[in-house]
């Protein structure tokens, strides 16, 4: 039980110095033009890596469940441009379906 | 290994956060995933006050729902019969839709971000293939030369 807690407070305090490394090293500096046309990229970057882990991947492997097709269906509602919370609550709905009838 | 990612992340928030070292350091714990993308207005520029103000009332209802969530489990019973695993990549879908309205750069790195997570996920151990997939971003440093 112990070795438990101290290994969460270890993560947490990691996870505090992490999270302080970018602000504190970039400080408020203005960036040259390289370096924030990087940055500016990350976003679209680390939320493509996101969306793809999250439908995909499953314990280290990458599965297409009802979860992707749920995924899928908000994509659809997003292009024919639903509001946010309409496509979000598809895509739950449309795995819930698929499971309980699938 | 999994929160690896928050360290790109806060480098890119760095610019719009205030004050000395220690304030930045506080500032920079509220930079949730969520909140880190809502409070992104493209072009690399991000709104402070709306992440911070995003973040509070995540951490509330997160505790919340944990302590809900240990001590009343049971009755809501499998949380993927309700589908509810789909809502988290159908919001972050949400979000990239947004950032891919930037142009076609943006629409470039995304996929190539995707492709390398993806084939990274069988190899890798969990968290690693978000943070090499922000290998992408390296592609602006051609776009700016």
């Amino acid at each position: 039980m112990t070795t438990l807690w101290l290994t969460i407070l270890a993560v947490a305090l990691a996870n505090a110095a992490i999270k302080a490394s970018g602000p504190v090293l970039v400080g408020g500096k203005e960036l040259p033009p390289r370096a924030s046309a990087v940055i500016s990229l990350l976003a679209p970057a680390l939320l493509a890596a996101l969306v793809v882990t999250e439908t995909f991947g499953e314990d280290g492997t990458l599965v297409l469940d009802e979860k992707a097709l749920g995924v899928g269906v908000a994509a659809v509602a997003l292009l024919l441009r639903a509001p946010v919370l309409v496509a979000v609550f598809l895509a739950a709905f449309t795995a819930a379906l698929v499971r309980a009838f699938g | 290994m999994l929160n690896a990612r928050f360290g790109p992340m806060g480098a890119a928030i760095g610019p719009y956060l205030k004050g000395g070292p220690l304030r930045r350091a506080l500032e920079g714990q509220t930079v949730l995933d969520a909140s880190w993308a809502l409070a992104s207005r493209g072009g690399g520029r991000f709104d402070r006050e709306f992440m911070i103000g995003a973040t509070v009332p995540q951490v509330v209802a997160w505790l919340g729902g944990t302590a809900v969530g240990v001590l009343g489990g049971d009755f809501v019973g499998d949380p993927e019969r309700l589908g509810l695993d789909a809502i988290f990549p159908a919001f972050f879908l949400v979000l990239l839709m947004e950032e891919l309205r930037g142009g076609r750069s943006a629409i470039t790195v995304a996929l190539i971000a995707a492709v390398l997570a993806l084939l990274l996920v069988p190899h890798a151990p969990p968290g690693v293939p978000v943070i090499a997939a922000c290998a992408a971003a390296l592609l602006g440093l051609r776009r700016a030369s």
